[in-house]
């Protein structure tokens, strides 16, 4: 892990709301890992005062990139930045999606901004049989940045089909067999809760990662437990998650 | 200039330097020693600890406020068993002057604590938690009782020999008469403030934004507040106070111990920077260095009201 100032060398509007914001550092960045997240300080002057996290959505060489959604002030903020300026990093937390299970088709399941952490984890398990489902609000808001083999679901049915992403899990598991199967999703508690109720009766691996408010993102505020099924005490969403089988965990 | 001496004492506790990190925001010091170098700081104080394991408060436990944060953790710790098991070990090598801090929700638990704990060498001090504004035993409404938090003080002071240092609640009107309560039971210094109570509704589900409905405050947004609780007791009693409250730099430090505090506990700021102990620490040797100053500790109580 590290604090480290970031160089700025893109901010770009790739849909409504939505960014992409390319950093960069002196020293190469590696041993990142799809899923994992970084806290960043969006001001300096401590307004907002919480760093904010956001999933690496890219790494080249010594560039990392980081997909959001304007939602409050520190992503209005963020929005703003511009080329050559400053921002500080903390990172790389969390832990990461397990690529090595022993699977042929891989279904990514984003809602929204979601879809965040998915182009570097797409980038790295070129031959698998691979499905993108992304569930957005309207057609404005989706884009396929990173993406590849994108099935669009909407709500209001501009873009893909009317309704949502497990609308499309269900059309596209019919034919998959499931042992062969993983699938990882990302995006809000409501869309979680649905796929654990139409996966309980399947037998099919699935981690998704979470989202919650945090202040440190490393496990020393305690301010992001879930629970867990197998686990008496809290699990923290920042330093045992953000990528919990969906199984264990209770929404 | 010779160098600056930055040590400071805290009633019978003498402390390298007068940066502490506060209770809660350093959990038990191994996440956060992957930033800083926690044998530099003065001291760290340990998240509360108690008789028996915390699960602590459901989610959601955290939200940003303007210039602070809300929070109702609820005391989530292992219990004193296994913090002596497993978590000492790892404290012990820090090589840092480690305060441990109690929660209890009886005076005979805060009692059977700090027995416990008595016999461990690694642990300089005991910090008496009776303001947590999160928990509804052994927290706030406990800590408000002037006597309650008089019984504590002296039924602990009789297990301990070690400094005994109580954390006040901001949450009442006449702080010092706290203070002086703890002075006259025994104890060693007063931390002032712990957080103020608070709360954050969204507008559109008009629900409360933490489960808890109200946490407590911390950060910048409280610092006035803590300075002005800092100089009240500093008025009234002749007691150590740590300061604490929303110091995120080395200026902030410096105005807490010109009004009164012999040290300063950092809390919200290792959260977002756990760095800053070292950095605030720098900035305190730069300021002594531009105004001649050579002791650090002549600043505690240097403030001039007219």
């Amino acid at each position: 892990m590290f604090i480290e100032d970031f160089k700025i060398n893109s901010n770009i509007k790739i849909a409504e709301n939505t960014f992409v914001i390319g950093v960069e550092s002196n020293q190469k960045v590696d041993d990142l890992k799809p899923g994992q997240f970084f806290n960043i300080q969006v001001s300096e002057n401590y307004f907002p005062l919480l760093r904010r996290p956001f999933s690496i959505s890219d790494v080249q060489e010594n560039k990392i990139f980081f997909m959001y959604k304007i939602v409050g002030e520190g992503t209005q903020i963020l929005s703003k930045k511009k080329v050559g300026e400053k921002i500080n990093l903390l990172g790389p937390l969390g832990n990461s999606f397990n690529l090595q299970d022993n699977f042929e088709n891989l279904i990514l399941i984003g809602g929204g901004i979601g879809i965040a952490p998915f182009p570097f984890m797409i980038k790295q398990i070129c031959d698998k049989n691979l499905k993108v489902l992304y569930g957005v609000k309207s057609k404005n808001e989706a884009h396929n940045f990173g993406l590849k083999n994108v099935i669009y679901s909407s709500e209001d049915g501009k873009i893909g089909i009317k309704g949502n992403v497990i609308d499309l899990l269900d059309e596209e598991l019919k034919n998959l067999e499931f042992e062969k199967t993983k699938i990882f999703a990302c995006g809000p508690n409501a869309m979680f809760r649905a796929l654990q109720k139409y996966l309980s009766d399947k037998n099919i691996l699935c981690e998704v990662s979470m989202e919650s408010a945090m202040a440190c993102g490393f496990g020393i505020c305690q301010g992001c437990p879930t629970e867990h099924k197998n686990s008496d005490s809290y699990k923290l969403i920042c330093k045992d998650g953000p990528i919990f089988n969906i199984r264990d965990i209770v929404i | 200039m010779n160098e600056i001496d930055l040590s400071v004492n805290v009633g019978p506790l003498k402390l390298k330097n007068p940066i502490m990190l506060a209770s809660g925001t350093v959990g038990y010091g191994n996440e956060i020693s992957e930033f800083i170098d926690l044998s530099k700081v003065g001291a760290i104080i340990t998240k509360s600890i108690s008789l028996k394991p915390r699960k602590g408060n459901p989610p959601q436990r955290i939200t940003e406020t303007p210039s602070g944060m809300l929070n109702a953790i609820g005391l989530t710790n292992v219990g004193v068993e296994e913090f002596i098991k497993t978590k000492i070990p790892f404290l012990e090598k820090l090589n840092s002057t480690l305060i441990c801090n109690i929660a209890a929700s009886s005076i005979e638990e805060y009692v059977e604590c700090v027995e416990i704990l008595n016999s461990q060498e690694s642990i300089k001090g005991f910090e008496i938690n009776v303001s947590c504004p999160n928990v509804r035993e052994g927290g706030l409404i406990f800590g408000n009782d002037i006597n309650n938090v008089g019984k504590i003080t002296e039924k602990v002071r009789a297990k301990t020999s070690k400094p005994l240092i109580i954390k006040l609640s901001p949450n009442t009107s006449n702080i010092f008469e706290f203070a002086k309560v703890v002075k006259k039971e025994g104890g060693d210094a007063v931390s002032a403030i712990n957080t103020l109570v608070g709360t954050s509704f969204n507008i559109y589900t008009r629900k409360p934004k933490i489960k808890n409905i109200t946490g407590g405050l911390s950060g910048p947004a409280i610092k006035p507040v803590a300075l002005a609780k800092v100089l009240e007791i500093s008025r009234n009693v002749d007691i150590p106070i740590i300061g604490i409250g929303g110091i995120m730099d080395w200026k902030d430090a410096i105005e807490f111990m010109i009004v009164g505090a012999s040290a300063v506990q950092l809390g919200t700021v290792n959260f977002i920077n756990p760095k800053a102990g070292i950095e605030i620490m720098d900035g305190l040797i730069n300021y002594c260095k531009q105004t001649s100053t050579n002791k650090i500790s002549d600043l505690i109580s240097s403030r001039i009201l007219e």
